[in-house]
């Protein structure tokens, strides 16, 4: 009966190791602070309370938030249409869209990053070179009030097709009787779309959603990566993880950006266990 | 597949316009999916001078591909060999490894009772909500506390870990492996850990692939990790890398000419995965949609 324990160790080992111990590491350095004299002292809840009163981590997890809002909803519904319009089979070209939908996927989101950085430029980027041969103003990409669209833009394009693909996988494994019922009842196809299937691909959008919200709240590489060139409109403290890091490895503050990345993973698993709680609720009633 | 253009209602007309407008829209939005990519293999057939005065969206009369793979693969003594066999050493040894451990951990979950199996799964399932990036610095200040800072190890051990593949790999070998399978090698007097491996291990074979690749892609595209835990640029995988090149290129302001070598080395860090996936793509497919299906 010990053979079970024995094919889980080498994962619980390293689960421990490389999961709960930083945690654990994470949750203990956190309550310390490392002071110019005196060296490092217990604190006790001090850096979470800074952390909570921040201004800048608090802008960066509302920005977050903002982003969320806004991108989320327009990646998955966009997701949703593209598999319906497949998965309903009045296109040309099916194949080709697929495999064309998914590419950016395979592309790591550094590269991603510094091609749109590219093409959003304002010297050599297409987009500024359109827009000064027809004569329009030149559209600033890295402005303080398009950098989130901007930045948005980069995440839609990588993973749009990814949630496309698992949503028209769902929308395969609805039973074909169900939609040749509704077609005999004389159900249009956006009807049966609408009443029929996304019904039945909830747990797969509700999947869909819960991953993009745990993304979101880790925008990290895209951020960063732009950095330099949007570098009025990204701070350091532009999102979250953004800050934890420069907290880190600029600040040297450790403790303080261990309690940071605490409280930044504390808030996606309330928010994710929050939407667990209120698309549940919903699924019962409907 | 219902054919859905055959409606009782609407006219054969109206059927090829729904297919008409509909091809259009998919159409523009393949334009969109493409464009990035087209871009960086048109910018990479451009020197540094073309790349600033031609349009961006065409070739320039030069074709320069040649010279930037040249210049890609000798700059700075040839690192960008190193950061293309650390990728690929990182990503495979990290694959293989994940794939193994997540496959004989689901295995154990699926197939055998024991006390603690179902609150231990649960923990695992709720990690996986876990933010990776809150793990990144913590991480690194454990594992510089052991030495193993700015090594191969401080990349692939952390990327071993993976809870969605425990739980994927639970799910699929809860469907595809049949108890009396095993229990008829058991009356035939194999071990378990025998079972396991020339039994079990190729049922669950298709899903094995599917952690093989995720786990691939993840440590290849990764870029938090190595940024954090590697110092030394002859370590670095080609996210990294290239990143470095970027801030360099950018704070110089394009006076070094190293934009080109960004965007070739870029088109070159990405063909692998492409040509994977163009050809594994049933795998991809079967992964990304088992979680979601059998929830």
């Amino acid at each position: 009966m010990i053979i079970p324990y024995l094919f889980l160790l080498p994962f619980l080992l390293l689960f421990l190791v490389f999961l709960v111990l930083p945690l654990a590491y994470a949750l203990g350095i956190s309550v310390f602070e490392n002071r110019l004299v005196g060296g490092t002292v217990f604190v006790g809840a001090q850096n979470y309370l800074r952390a909570v009163g921040d201004p800048a981590f608090l802008r960066g997890v509302l920005r977050m938030l903002t982003f969320g809002v806004f991108q989320v909803p327009i990646m998955l519904v966009l997701a949703l249409l593209l598999a319906l319009i497949l998965d309903s089979g009045v296109t040309w070209f099916r194949t080709l869209f697929r495999l064309g939908f998914f590419l950016p996927y395979a592309v790591p989101s550094v590269v991603a990053a510094l091609i749109w950085g590219y093409l959003y430029g304002q010297d050599f980027g297409p987009f500024a070179q359109l827009a000064r041969a027809i004569g329009l103003p030149v559209p600033q990409f890295f402005s303080d009030s398009l950098i989130l669209g901007s930045i948005a833009n980069i995440v839609t394009w990588e993973f749009t097709g990814y949630n496309m693909i698992i949503l028209y996988a769902a929308l395969q494994a609805v039973p074909a009787e169900l939609r040749d019922a509704g077609a005999v009842d004389g159900a249009r196809g956006w009807q049966i779309a609408l009443f029929i299937k996304i019904p039945l691909i909830l747990p797969a959008l509700f999947v869909t959603m819960v991953f993009s919200i745990i993304g979101t709240f880790q925008l990290f590489n895209e951020p960063q990566l732009l950095q330099p060139l949007a570098p009025g409109a990204i701070g350091e403290s532009f999102t979250p993880n953004l800050y934890a890091y420069s907290l880190a490895f600029t600040n040297q503050q450790y403790e303080y950006s261990a309690a940071i990345s605490f409280v930044l993973g504390a808030v996606v698993v309330v928010c994710s266990y929050v939407f667990m709680l209120l698309t549940n609720r919903r699924e019962e009633v409907g | 597949m219902a054919p859905i253009t055959e409606r009782k209602s609407g006219t054969p007309g109206q059927g090829q316009l729904t297919r008409v407008l509909t091809t259009i829209l998919l159409a523009v939005f393949l334009v969109y999916s493409l464009l990035p990519i087209f871009y960086l293999i048109v910018s990479s057939t451009k020197n540094n001078a073309d790349l600033f005065s031609s349009f961006g969206l065409w070739f320039s009369s030069g074709f320069s591909l040649p010279e930037n793979l040249r210049d890609t693969f000798a700059r700075d003594g040839g690192v960008y060999w190193n950061w293309l066999w650390n990728t690929t050493y990182y990503s495979i040894s990290s694959a293989v490894g994940a794939a193994f451990i997540s496959t004989i951990a689901g295995y154990a979950f699926a197939k055998y009772r024991f006390p603690g199996r179902l609150p231990v799964f649960a923990v695992i399932l709720g990690s996986i909500m876990v933010p990776q990036t809150a793990l990144v610095i913590p991480t690194y200040l454990l594992l510089s506390k052991i030495g193993l800072i700015d090594t191969p190890l401080a990349v692939i051990l952390p990327s071993l870990v993976s809870p969605f593949g425990v739980y994927l790999m639970r799910v699929y070998a809860d469907q595809s492996v049949p108890d009396d399978l095993l229990n008829a090698a058991r009356v035939d007097g194999a071990g378990e850990l025998r079972i396991f491996w020339s039994v079990a291990l190729r049922v669950l074979m298709p899903g094995f692939v599917t952690v093989l690749l995720l786990s691939f892609v993840a440590t290849w595209n990764n870029y938090f990790l190595p940024l954090v835990v590697l110092s030394t640029p002859e370590l670095y995988p080609l996210t990294v890398g290239l990143a470095s090149w970027n801030s360099l290129a950018s704070a110089g302001g394009g006076a070094e000419p190293l934009y080109p070598l960004v965007i070739t080395g870029a088109l070159v860090s990405v063909l692998p995965i492409i040509v994977s996936f163009l050809f594994l793509q049933r795998y991809w497919q079967g992964g990304l949609t088992f979680g979601s299906l059998k929830d």
